[in-house]
């Protein structure tokens, strides 16, 4: 595509306002001049609650390595919405997410999505990845926590002859257990891969209060490399163990769900931060998100003043915010908000 | 990375206040923001005297319900519908200018392929970029079809359009001495504007921005007058006038020079040309027959600063309703249009979706007929008809 681009150019200048992108976005919808898209080409159910979703993505997607994250988008009642979401696959095939059904957007990729539906992506991201250099592993996941894990083994048990796993995999039961069937099969094939399972539903959870629990599967977990993912109470047990025998956390990498909405309340106000400008503002809750900032002394963009031009719009980073016509509380990181009809409910970021 | 993280790249610069009209008093009122529930002009234009505050907030109130009620039911059919019509146009685009490059020279091809040019061109223009350009179309969170991210098929820049028209235009239709588009700073178009005698060029005047529209819109979005008297700054000026040498340009190399000159391998190059001059000229006709039709037929009023002074959000509503006529037609006469056909229910609410103006007009009607408030309509003729009798009827004091 870069050898072309001279040529797209020139085609461009017989089209314009268009770019060669949007012509062949007519036969092919993952071109687009703005926005990363795949085309979902498989949809494989996993369990009850989860499916994965495979999709070939369009230019511009770089492969990504076992254990990343990337932001999807997806088109609700016609809105589009955004969540990350860990890539199951391995490097090399086509990318995939594996998703739990909890909240809408999960909810409409687990039960809506069918192949040919087109999904919107961010580049793929995060630290969470495989050590530079070969050594033996710990993994302890919890829930769908195995997701950006089973990207790593994928990656590496069958192709590693000397690799070094040991998984443990905590899950509230057998069928709610992602990959359940895939890890055993290759547990059983490939001595490199070592599986502990563990049901919460049926037994006890796993015990990191102590490391005795931890000794007693895995003797050598304190030198292993180790990686830890699930919900927040599970990582921050895992880290205090780690800390509390000494290994020190350093020798652990860690990825937390994390949930970015922060629930906007009508008529609170709260604290205003203009990123780009770095200045806070204490907001009520009736004052225009324009009138703060012009009080502040930033440089906000402006137009009607009244709701109706448009040309005030600016990126939400966080928070939500109250629409002062209608009373309606919205906002979703990266939306762009009119500021002159806005309020803030609760504390809101702006890219200002 | 954010879902429209290519707009977040490059915001646009603020754009400084040019049209503060407001006089110095307390600091809240310098920025008129948010128009009040309660309250009422200093003067109410006289075909709504007879109304008082309260059957206007109950106006206001009916209005608002209208909106409501499609922002609830807006969702995934008018998604589908905005990106069929943008296939459509994309089609259309290729098909036309393909054709006249490849088979210019036959009479028959030319012909369809002029026509699917021009109809490239108006759809692009009216029901695609107009609105888009409103922000019609932003709730769906796409930077493809979004008002910040759009580049039209028109000379004038996306982005001082929308100043001279979303702010300024739709802010004070029609109020004399705010609302420029009473005339465009050309044509006397109100008995309330002054006369000299350089009015008596109107219809002159009229007759040369028809058929070069889109250019009489880029001259008049630079906004020349407010430069040279001071009140725009130099650096605005220039930035709009090197934006509108960039998309001025890219019209006139895409349609009078690459177009003929990919047509010289087939040798249709001027058959291509004079195929693109015709689209062009088509839709310019077109698109200033439209416009004219939006404000200016006979029963349209014009307001003065005494009827917005203290205007609360009903009469905001009702100046709309009163400076604003609609064209009555089929749907492919709406779709045409843009549904700006529609002109009454679009200033009403410029960032309702256009698809829906067409269900909520009858609504808006029987409203208007409740409250004893004139609904202009008429068809296609009668309205441009009286458009042009009023550009001849203002040549003279």
């Amino acid at each position: 595509m870069k050898r072309l681009r001279p040529l797209a150019q020139a085609a461009s200048i017989a089209i314009h306002p268009l770019g060669v992108e949007e012509l062949f976005g007519l036969f092919d919808p993952v071109f687009s001049r703005r926005q990363l898209r795949g085309v979902v080409t498989e949809v494989v159910r996993e369990t009850p609650q989860s499916a994965t979703i495979y999709f070939r993505p369009g230019y511009g997607w770089r492969t990504h390595k076992a254990g990343q994250w990337a932001r999807i988008g997806v088109e609700i009642n016609g809105v589009r919405h955004w969540r990350s979401y860990s890539i199951s696959s391995a490097p090399g095939q086509h990318p995939s997410v594996t998703v739990t059904d909890i909240g809408e957007v999960s909810s409409t990729l687990v039960h809506n999505t069918r192949v040919g539906d087109v999904l919107f992506l961010a580049p793929a991201q995060g630290e969470f990845t495989l050590p530079e250099e070969a050594r033996p592993l710990l993994m302890m996941t919890a829930g769908s926590g195995i997701t950006p894990v089973m990207s790593m083994i994928r990656t590496l048990i069958p192709h590693q002859k000397t690799a070094d796993v040991v998984l443990i995999h905590s899950a509230r039961t057998e069928e709610d257990s992602l990959f359940v069937d895939e890890l055993r099969a290759l547990s059983a094939k490939f001595p490199g891969l070592r599986l502990i399972e563990n049901f919460t539903g049926v037994g006890e959870r796993f015990d990191m209060s102590t490391p005795a629990q931890l000794d007693a599967v895995c003797p050598d977990w304190r030198t292993r490399a180790a990686y830890v993912c699930g919900p927040e109470g599970f990582v921050s047990d895992a880290e205090a163990l780690w800390t509390r025998s000494g290994t020190g956390a350093a020798g652990l990498t860690i990825e937390r769900f994390h949930t970015e909405l922060n629930a906007g309340e009508p008529g609170a106000g709260g604290l205003v931060t203009f990123e780009l400008s770095d200045k806070e503002v204490e907001a009520d809750g009736e004052s225009t998100l324009l009138e703060i900032g012009e009080d502040a002394g930033i440089l906000m963009p402006s137009g009607c003043r009244m709701g109706i031009c448009h040309s005030c719009l600016t990126p939400l980073r966080a928070g939500q915010v109250r629409d002062l016509r209608t009373g309606e509380v919205h906002g979703e990181p990266g939306e762009l908000i009119q500021t002159c009809v806005s309020a803030a409910a609760g504390s809101v970021n702006l890219g200002l | 990375m954010n879902p429209l993280a290519t707009l977040q790249k490059k915001p646009t610069p603020p754009r400084i206040d040019t049209t503060s009209h407001a006089p110095q008093r307390d600091k809240r009122e310098v920025r008129p923001g948010l128009l009040a529930d309660k309250g009422s002009p200093a003067v109410r234009p006289p075909a709504a005297a007879h109304l008082s505050d309260e059957q206007v907030a109950e106006l206001c109130k009916e209005l608002d319900t209208i909106k409501s009620d499609i922002l609830k039911r807006r969702g995934t059919e008018d998604a589908k519908y905005i990106r069929r019509v943008i296939r459509l146009q994309r089609y259309l685009e290729i098909l036309g200018r393909g054709a006249l490059i490849l088979d210019g020279k036959n009479k028959a091809v030319w012909v369809a392929a002029t026509a699917a040019l021009a109809s490239a061109k108006i759809i692009e223009n009216m029901e695609i970029g107009h609105n888009v350009l409103h922000g019609q179309w932003d709730w769906m969170r796409d930077p493809d079809i979004h008002s910040t991210t759009w580049q039209w098929d028109f000379a004038t820049p996306a982005r001082s359009w929308q100043h001279t028209h979303n702010d300024l235009h739709h802010r004070w239709t029609n109020v004399l001495g705010k609302d420029k588009d009473v005339g465009f700073n050309l044509l006397r178009m109100d008995p309330a504007q002054e006369w000299t005698p350089v009015n008596l060029l109107n219809p002159v005047f009229n007759m040369v921005l028809a058929p070069f529209f889109e250019w009489g819109i880029a001259i008049y979005d630079l906004e020349i007058d407010l430069y040279l008297d001071g009140t725009k700054p130099k650096e605005v000026f220039m930035d709009d006038l090197k934006a509108f040498a960039k998309s001025g340009g890219s019209q006139i190399m895409k349609d009078f020079v690459v177009t003929p000159g990919l047509a010289l391998a087939t040798g249709a190059h001027k058959e291509a040309f004079l195929g693109t001059a015709a689209a062009n000229l088509i839709r310019n006709l077109w698109a200033h027959s439209v416009i004219f039709c939006g404000h200016f037929p006979d029963g349209t009023e014009t307001f003065t600063d005494e009827m917005v002074d203290g205007e609360a959000r009903g009469d905001w509503y009702i100046r709309q309703m009163l400076g604003s006529s609609n064209i009555s037609g089929s749907k492919f006469l709406h779709f045409m249009t843009g549904n700006l056909s529609h002109q009454v229910e679009h200033h009403l609410f410029p960032d309702l979706p256009s698809s829906r103006y067409g269900e909520i007009a009858p609504k808006v009607q029987e409203i208007c007929e409740r409250y004893g408030l004139p609904y202009n309509t008429g068809p296609l003729y009668k309205q441009v008809g009286s458009a042009w009798g009023k550009v001849f009827r203002l040549a003279l004091p």
